[in-house]
């Protein structure tokens, strides 16, 4: 109302000046909106373009192989994918396996157990957790987490599980130096929690009130309550959050380069360390030069057509989820 | 999962709940999870910052914020430097995205509303939105750093407008469109023009949460590394006037002092990450306390 009468003011003192209202200023910033907002389909466009444009010559040079190669020698220049988009896609889905039960169960905590008196501060320090740069996560992880991760989780688990068939093979630590693909599944799975878990709320908080109070009044359990109300009734958006969490971790870069081990071999196991796309990318860019730059940009081509693919879909599930 | 009776149940312990003990457990199990769960996100949160505070702090002092970063395995020095690029290119960044952004918004929330091409274009600033940061270096590389023949702070800063767009155009236009439709027609109704309402009438009874966006985008590229790497670069002095050559700041800093073998640059690396977080967090909180009040539901 203030807004509406300051406008009024605002209107009378320039009454004069605007007897003849200017259409060019009018449309000169309706132009410049409309500019604006083509702006945005042409960074995209070119972001793309200058990653095709750039990955040209490795994609000519070593054409469908470049996906199924796992060679990665810049002295004979002899460039693969396989081990980075092998990398990127287990880090990533073990940032899911651990990440998306610890975000529904605090997105549960948040809207159905958690007093009055705590939501808003709770709420808001998992929310925080997003906005920790990437960079400290990655400080975290190499200097405090794969310590005790080395110590309490590697070097037992190797033990226990050394000469077995299968287990021997996945969980078998030739270093225990604590970092390696699952290091960096966990500090991504920390990364994406907050997002996943704020989204989900915002959609639990969506779900009318009376729905839950009938299934409590008949007699549900919060367990029951959330497992055959909420979560039927959220299932679409909690995809689509768990989607967005999921393009978070494939393209992450700098904390997964901390604790992933920049190992350009393929390793079965997921103590052993490896690398993602967006880790080799922000490892070798700036040394390498002719093929090898080019080779990197092919990778950041598979990582756009990879993130990009599960963005659309995350975003198709997820209307509008918010911006934080 | 339970096949005993519940009768039978609460035939034997009348004072107890008459829930059948395995839909107790399974809610039990619920609730202790999902409590976990929580207080793990706290505990991270906590650990986070406790490490940084105590690695940190031990490296504050005057010549923090006064001296250039030193050469490697030498002694002394500060992140003066880092800290000016950074404030300069997060600064020019800003100073980009925010009139294209408020404009982008506008277009959505005010000209393009439900139209194919407004339709489009949300849909693809959400993409965006959460894009990889590392390929909007790798795209500012080839569109700035290659045909220029040199990393610069330009390049480093339309980087980092590139990633601060998308979340100013998504606030903005959520805002406005929180702005009640008869104030514009009343606007209207006094003969001014559509430009003129949006600008006197829905702009500034959104301004608070247009602001709100604005702070959210600074408080996301204020830290952001990977499109700085191959832009901006870093650089162990002071850096030129106009931006050209390699210009230090604080996260490129951080990710090559941390990792290095040298003890003084660790120690710089962490006091310049306590620096970061927390001005990062401050700014994040600040946005929330000014967006409380008009966040759509």
């Amino acid at each position: 109302m203030t807004a509406l009468t300051q406008t009024l003011a605002v209107d009378r003192q320039t009454a004069v000046a605007r007897i003849a209202p200017s259409k060019g200023a009018d449309r000169l910033f309706q132009g410049a909106a409309y500019a604006s907002a083509l702006l945005v389909l042409f960074v995209l466009a070119g972001i793309l373009g200058s990653i095709i444009y750039g990955a040209w010559p490795a994609f000519s040079e070593f054409g469908f192989g470049f996906l199924t190669s796992s060679a990665w020698n810049i002295g004979t220049e002899q460039f693969g994918a396989l081990p980075a988009v092998i990398g990127t896609v287990a880090a990533a889905m073990l940032a899911l396996i651990i990440g998306v039960p610890i975000s529904l169960g605090i997105a549960v905590y948040l809207t159905q157990l958690c007093p009055g008196w705590a939501r808003k501060p709770v709420a808001m320090t998992i929310e925080l957790l997003a906005s920790v740069p990437s960079i400290i996560y990655g400080m975290w992880g190499l200097f405090v987490f794969a310590p005790l991760f080395a110590r309490f989780v590697q070097v037992p688990v190797s033990n226990l599980v050394e000469g077995m068939p299968i287990l021997g093979t996945i969980l078998y630590a030739r270093i225990p130096s604590g970092v390696g693909v699952l290091t960096a599944g966990i500090i991504l799975a920390i990364m994406i929690v907050p997002f996943v878990a704020s989204i989900t709320r915002d959609m639990l908080d969506q779900i009318p009130t009376v729905l839950r109070e009938s299934a409590y009044g008949i007699g549900c359990t919060t367990w029951e309550v959330v497992r055959h109300v909420l979560v039927p009734q959220a299932s679409v958006s909690i995809i689509g959050a768990i989607m967005l969490g999921l393009g978070r971790a494939l393209g992450e870069t700098m904390a997964v380069t901390f604790v992933i081990g920049n190992a350009n071999r393929l390793s079965a196991s997921i103590f052993d360390p490896g690398s993602t796309i967006a880790s080799r990318i922000a490892n070798e860019f700036n040394e390498a030069d002719g093929l090898q730059l080019s080779s990197l940009m092919a990778l950041g081509c598979l990582l756009f057509i990879i993130t990009f693919f599960v963005l659309i879909i995350a975003r198709l599930l997820v209307r509008r989820a918010k911006v934080a | 999962m339970d096949a005993s009776n519940p009768i039978a149940t609460a035939g034997r312990a009348p004072t107890v709940s008459r829930v059948r003990p395995g839909r107790r457990v399974a809610d039990r199990v619920l609730i202790l999870a999902s409590t976990i769960a929580t207080l793990l996100g706290i505990v991270v949160l906590g650990s986070i910052l406790l490490m940084l505070i105590v690695e940190g702090v031990k490296g504050f002092s005057p010549s923090l914020f006064t001296a250039p970063t030193p050469g490697p395995g030498s002694e002394g020095g500060g992140i003066a430097n880092a800290i000016l690029g950074s404030l300069v290119m997060t600064f020019l960044g800003i100073l980009i995205a925010t009139p294209i952004g408020l404009m982008a918004g506008t277009f959505l929330a005010e000209y393009g509303r439900t139209s194919k091409l407004a339709d489009i274009i949300r849909f693809l600033n959400d993409v965006l939105l959460s894009a990889p940061s590392i390929l909007i270096g790798l795209f500012v590389y080839t569109l700035m750093v290659r045909p220029m023949g040199t990393y610069s702070g330009w390049a480093g800063a339309v980087a980092l407008a590139i990633i601060a767009t998308p979340v100013i155009v998504r606030t903005t236009e959520d805002m406005l469109r929180l702005v009640p439709g008869p104030m514009r027609e009343a606007g209207a109704a006094l003969g001014a023009p559509r430009s003129l309402v949006i600008r006197a009438v829905t702009w500034r009874a959104a301004s608070a949460g247009i602001v709100t966006g604005i702070i959210l985008a600074l408080a996301r590229i204020a830290g952001e590394t990977a499109p700085l790497l191959f832009t901006a670069l870093n650089n162990n002095s002071w850096f030129n006037a106009n931006l050209l050559g390699g210009v230090p700041n604080l996260p490129v800093m951080i990710y090559q002092f941390a990792l290095s073998p040298y003890p003084n640059w660790q120690s710089l690396a962490w006091s310049g990450a306590l620096l970061i977080t927390v001005t990062i967090l401050a700014l994040s909180v600040v946005a929330r306390f000014v967006i409380k009040d008009q966040r759509p539901r």
